[in-house]
């Protein structure tokens, strides 16, 4: 597929890219929503994830998009919430102030239904925290990050290549239940050089006769609008959205099982960049003979409990392994339900732990496990 | 019946929903020129409209339009968004009051006006918050009791009221900014010509108009009241204007085009 200079800017279709590329986990990112559809990007500088705004300052005009630096995350999220209301496929990537900044937004355009995508790269908290990689808003991204009763799909890659697949399965998710998608990743998922392939280009084909793209007299007006003020039909209306939810936890849960089919003494639960590392931790530990697999979330949510429900009957262990304080360990210990014992282990502050720390936390468990009998 | 013909009736870019506005209120007089001038200028399927939050929260039950509600203060980031998405013929307003706009908002609107985008803003100013009960709002008077200022705005703890449209004026992309009043005919006929110069000059750039409103029931005063209390106590500090028309840039407005040269 070649670049047509007879094509209007709007329809001009990228230039041909070699079928793999080695390319920055974040300009991955940019490039892929790009090749997604993604026309409109809006955006506000903060650190680990500039590189994304940077590509998209540059990429989005070559075609025919826009790209606008906004004045805050604020500003970012509500300028989205205009987008989407137009029906154009459009994006914003923060880090995870800037989430915080975004919450309220963020409920605006899941109770007013706006398809859009969200990219969180995430970085050491609370507060200002730091740039450093974390893991530390899972619950807050996963538990849908504004006010009021509402969820929204969190897609959390472990390679720059899966990144660049979610990416183009995250916005089509957006359109197909009307409501934001969420990508987290963190520092190091958005700067790791890696080979990657990009699917073509595509364009979105999900009709929107809800866009608000001006009334013409065949139909009525479009209303984009998450007010309900009398009580019962406010209810109605969040019970429309948890039927949403609802076919969302049924379909769209994702995750990898790795080496997890012999009856695995200790099964790690993990997630993006500690997933990854815990894969290396995991073929020297089997090297030693201890049986211990992986249980990746690609979907964080919703959480992937019908590939998780298959591991606790034969797992003797599970082993939660974090950028945080012990997060998505309360949803492990909930889907285990006391059946078996369920530890925790994690650094901090932006410390990325090492494959030899988690071969450590592994054997002691395992020791205890021996003991105990 | 014969020579009877209608001189008044509701603009077709209006529904046929009745306002909840409080009688007397100048919002409803604000979305009667408002759908005037896009009936008349024949754009009512290329016209967007984004409400805010406060009184004309519900403004989308009554505008016959393709209508997005923004959440408080952000109606001029979600208008952006929809400008840069939307077909270059489409108008894009949005319609905010003073703790909505001058609050909250100011954010938005200032860098919304600054990156010169192609929308209109209609700002009713009636110096309190009217829907939360009568707060004091960032234009509300000096002196002046509103129900967290009840003993009347202390510049001293407060400050002054904002003017918007000065404020906005010192920036050099907006291509029209002026301010209006709803208080009597002439100043009504006026307030459309500006609505209407305002949605003209939209394609070119950021247009504003500010619109000095009332809240009888806020303020605590008759309807005709307050009209006259506007007039008195209003306009001396938010003076009737237009400030910035294309090509009459104040001298601050001046574009300025550096060769980022070290030196000259
Ligand atoms: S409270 Fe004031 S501004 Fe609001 S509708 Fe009533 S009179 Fe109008």
């Amino acid at each position: 597929m070649g670049y047509d200079a007879n094509l209007p800017v709007d329809q001009a279709v990228p230039s041909p890219a070699p079928e793999r590329l080695l390319m920055k986990g974040a300009e991955a990112i940019a490039e892929a929503a790009i090749r997604a559809g993604c026309k409109n990007f809006f955006g506000y500088p903060i650190t680990p994830q500039n590189e994304i705004p940077e590509y998209m300052s540059a990429r989005l005009p070559e075609v025919g998009g826009t790209f606008v630096q906004a004045e805050s995350e604020v500003a970012s999220i509500n300028m989205l919430y205009g987008a989407g209301s137009a029906g154009v496929r459009c994006m914003t990537s923060s880090s995870s102030p800037g989430l915080s900044l975004m919450s309220e937004g963020f409920s605006y355009l899941i109770g007013s239904e706006v398809p859009t995508v969200v990219v969180n790269i995430m970085r050491g908290g609370p507060g200002l925290g730091n740039i450093a990689p974390s893991q530390g808003d899972y619950l807050q991204m996963t538990r849908g990050f504004g006010h009021g009763d509402q969820k929204a799909i969190v897609l959390a890659p472990a390679s720059v290549q899966e990144a660049v697949d979610l990416m183009s399965l995250a916005f089509d998710l957006s359109e197909k239940y009307r409501n934001p998608v969420v990508v987290i990743g963190d520092g190091l998922i958005g700067q790791m050089m890696e080979p990657v392939t990009f699917a073509p280009t595509v364009q979105s084909t999900t009709e929107k006769p809800w866009a608000t793209t001006g009334k013409p007299p065949t139909r009525k007006r479009n209303i984009i609008n998450s007010l309900y003020l009398d009580a019962e039909t406010l209810e109605k209306h969040v019970l429309h959205l948890f039927e949403k939810f609802g076919r969302m936890e049924a379909e769209e849960q994702r995750a990898e099982l790795y080496l997890t089919d012999d009856q695995p003494e200790i099964v790690i639960c993990a997630f993006g960049t500690t997933a990854r590392i815990a894969k290396s931790a995991i073929k020297v530990l089997r090297a030693q003979g201890i049986r211990v697999g992986l249980f990746r979330l690609i979907s964080a949510w919703p959480f992937p409990q019908q590939a998780f429900q298959t591991l606790v009957e034969p797992t003797s262990a599970f082993l939660s392994i974090e950028m945080s304080m012990g997060q998505l360990v309360q949803d492990i210990r909930t889907q285990v339900a006391g059946r078996k014992p369920v530890e925790f282990w994690g650094r901090t502050g932006g410390v990325v732990p090492t494959s030899e720390e988690m071969v450590a936390q592994v054997q002691k468990l395992h020791h205890k496990l021996v003991a105990q009998g | 019946m014969p020579n009877i013909k209608t001189v008044f009736e509701r603009s077709e870019v209006l529904t046929s929903n009745q306002f909840h506005y409080c009688p007397g209120c100048t919002h409803g007089i604000a979305h009667r020129l408002i759908a005037e001038v896009v009936s008349e200028m024949g754009i009512q399927d290329r016209t967007i409209a984004v409400c805010p939050v406060g009184c004309s929260v519900l403004a989308y039950e009554y505008f016959d339009l393709d209508v997005v509600q923004a959440a408080h203060g952000r109606a001029p980031a979600v208008a952006t968004g929809l400008r840069r998405s939307l077909p270059e013929d489409r108008y894009v307003f949005a319609y905010q009051g003073d703790g909505d706009l001058a609050s909250i908002g100011m954010s938005e609107i200032i860098h919304a006006a600054n990156r010169g985008e192609k929308i209109t803003v209609i700002f009713l100013n009636n110096a309190i918050y009217g829907m939360t009960g009568g707060q004091m709002a960032p234009t509300t008077l000096p002196g002046m009791v509103t129900t967290t200022s009840p003993y009347g705005r202390d510049t001293l703890q407060c400050g002054h009221p904002v003017r918007m449209s000065e404020m906005l004026n010192t920036l050099v992309d907006p291509v029209f900014i002026a301010r209006g009043a709803l208080s009597q005919p002439k100043h009504v006929i006026k307030a459309k010509k500006l609505i209407r110069q305002a949605f003209e000059l939209q394609h070119q750039g950021f247009t504003f108009v500010e619109l000095l409103s009332t809240c009888p029931t806020g303020w605590g005063l008759t309807p005709t009241d307050s009209m006259h209390w506007l007039e008195h106590n209003m306009v001396p500090f938010f003076p009737l204007q237009v400030f910035r028309e294309p090509g009459h840039a104040p001298e601050a407005a001046n574009h300025y085009t550096p060769d980022l040269k070290v030196h000259g």
